[in-house]
């Protein structure tokens, strides 16, 4: 079903205030993270690809399907596209309770077959004992959980996200997080993700757009553009890596878990996975350091064999950031000015890597 | 009741009834459409479109049925078209009273639609086509639900305003027993007679009718709220 639905795009749009003019093409199924600041234009390339632009103008095309194609004056109404949107604001129908919400997209479905159940979309958001209520009796992480559940049920050939957690409280964040880390898996098809977080793009992303004043100007893998010195979120307060590693070994009385990636070998804080289950792993780049020679008198335990690639500059002037190589995973490191001269920093050189702190999803 | 109301105040009554339901029916068919124009619509004469919507609330209705006598008239477009598909006149028949009617209590139907349609926003209507609903699918399982309290003020406010018609109805419908003679035609018959009496229990009636709907009308948008 998923073999060759990749999604690729050619749109433009002039709004009085902002032209857009993205292009690209997106992989078959995973998320694929839309970034950039406000107002660079990620909410309206999501509605043109939704249809709801109506002077949006360009091709759309999903797999085999043609969704939109105006040298041929091909257009697809929205309600004849195998989407689903969810909104940025809650956007349940306030006259229908939750089941009834849920049930407006599932009697709608576009598509022959209905691969996700009623029951499998309210037990993966956790909204079973929701079903009789009204969304003006929901909080906001509730009706984001209904609207998401509503958006699956549509049995949409492309999931698009808008910002769906701006409006729910950290604790919901969290837990809705932890549920659509599962749908890529689950669903096996195409998900764009608008977000401006970027916590929520290194814990869900594995393809990064990257969006600035109306045009894409960077699209690759997550880790390939979180360490693109050239783009500006290699030189954010949160810049740093995602690493796709995996469960070697739990280590019990030390209550530490060994994982393994391309490049070498982590000691984290247990990770509750078993063995040879994958786990993702973000390094913040101000959490590595640098040393000439393994440290043996160091409190940090992660330790890793690394070659400098580069050396860039940093917006803070005291700081510069050094791209290091281990194995094939590319790591971030972000030291002070001081340190490079001190260790006398060059490109190609072989170093230790100090990883201070590993965050695990 | 007869011994209050004489069999010409019933024929008024049922008369006035029977005009008040063919408009209301028929401008909720019509005005739908148009309030959805006004309520979606970018062009640029949609200002123009909303003040001739309007125009029944301020201009006298002698004004209104001066001009519909005129184009209704043998040399009027209006007379000229259905005397052509074999109509015959309008002025002075029922046809040509729900003609009236329907122009003089256009925006007491058109304007709570269009502001209900307004205040629904487009964000329902693009959840609804993202979910697989067609345009007119949409239309009747989320729009109408959402802006059914401006339904009910439309159909409550034309049905009662049309009952209390009375300077249209004089000027092209005349006088005519179970053609054009409605309420408030009777009641200024019984106030020029002076049948007193028969005039209060009529105005008295019509009094209490007016007061009933709204006080309906109120209650049932006030229920609306609560859910």
């Amino acid at each position: 079903m998923s073999g060759n639905s990749a999604l690729c795009f050619d749109l433009a749009l002039d709004l009085p205030q902002l032209k857009i003019r993205a292009a690209a093409t997106l992989p078959a199924t995973g998320v694929t993270a839309l970034f950039g600041a406000s107002g660079s234009g990620k909410t309206t390339l999501l509605r043109m690809l939704a249809g709801l632009e109506a002077t949006g103008r360009g091709q759309i095309r999903l797999g085999a399907s043609c969704w939109q194609d105006d040298t041929h004056k091909r257009r697809l109404p929205t309600h004849q596209r195998p989407l689903a949107y969810v909104f940025q604001e809650a956007s349940l129908f306030t006259h229908l309770n939750v089941r009834e919400n849920l049930s407006f997209g599932l009697t709608r479905a576009r598509v022959p077959d209905r691969t996700i159940g009623f029951h499998d979309a309210v037990d993966w958001l956790g909204i079973g004992h929701l079903l009789d209520r009204l969304p003006s009796h929901l909080s906001g992480g509730e009706r984001q959980r209904v609207a998401i559940a509503r958006a699956l049920l549509a049995q949409p050939r492309l999931l698009l996200m808008d910002e769906p957690l701006s409006a729910v409280d950290a604790d919901g964040r969290d837990a809705i997080l932890d549920t659509l880390e599962q749908l890529p898996e689950r669903l096996g098809i195409p998900i764009i993700y608008v977000s401006h977080s970027i916590e929520e793009i290194t814990r869900l992303a594995d393809h990064l757009l990257l969006m600035s004043a109306g045009r894409l100007i960077a699209d690759g893998p997550t880790n390939t553009i979180l360490t693109r010195c050239d783009l500006p979120l290699a030189h954010g307060a949160h810049a740093g890596v995602v690493l796709q590693a995996r469960v070697v070994e739990h280590l019990a009385h030390e209550h530490l878990t060994r994982l393994a990636f391309d490049g070498g070998e982590l000691l984290v804080s247990t990770v509750a996975r078993p063995i040879d289950v994958s786990a993702r792993v973000r390094i913040a780049a101000r959490d590595v350091a640098i040393a000439m020679s393994a440290p043996t008198d160091s409190s940090v335990i992660n330790h890793l064999r690394a070659d400098i690639v580069d050396i860039n500059d940093d917006p803070n002037p005291a700081h510069c950031l050094v791209r290091l190589r281990v194995g094939k995973a590319v790591l971030l490191a972000r030291i002070t000015r001081h340190s490079r001269q001190r260790l006398a920093l060059q490109p190609g050189m072989a170093v230790w890597a100090l990883v201070k702190g590993v965050a695990v999803r | 009741m007869s011994q209050y109301l004489s069999p010409s105040d019933l024929d008024a009554i049922w008369l006035t009834l029977r005009l008040a339901f063919t408009t209301t029916v028929l401008l909720l068919l019509f005005g739908t459409p148009l309030a959805w124009w006004l309520a979606h619509s970018r062009a640029r004469w949609r200002g123009a479109v909303n003040a001739l919507v309007a125009l029944p609330l301020i201009l006298p209705p002698t004004v209104l049925g001066f001009y519909l006598l005129v184009a209704m008239g043998p040399n009027g477009p209006l007379g000229r078209l259905t005397s052509e598909i074999g109509l015959g006149a309008l002025p002075f028949t029922f046809a040509g009273l729900v003609i009236g009617s329907l122009i003089y209590s256009l925006p007491f139907v058109v304007q709570p639609i269009r502001d209900a349609f307004i205040a629904i926003g487009p964000r329902p209507l693009e959840v609804a086509a993202t979910l697989g609903a067609r345009p007119l699918d949409a239309f009747f399982s989320v729009v109408f639900p959402l802006a059914r309290p401006g339904f009910l003020t439309a159909t409550v406010l034309g049905f009662a305003h049309t009952v209390g018609e009375f300077g249209v109805v004089l000027m092209i419908g005349g006088n005519i027993p179970n053609e054009t003679r409605v309420v408030a035609i009777q009641i200024y018959d019984h106030v020029e007679a002076l049948e007193y009496t028969q005039a209060h229990w009529l105005a008295g009636g019509l009094l209490v009718f007016s007061f009933l709907v709204l006080l309906a009308l109120h209650t049932l948008n006030d229920r609306q709220a609560q859910r």
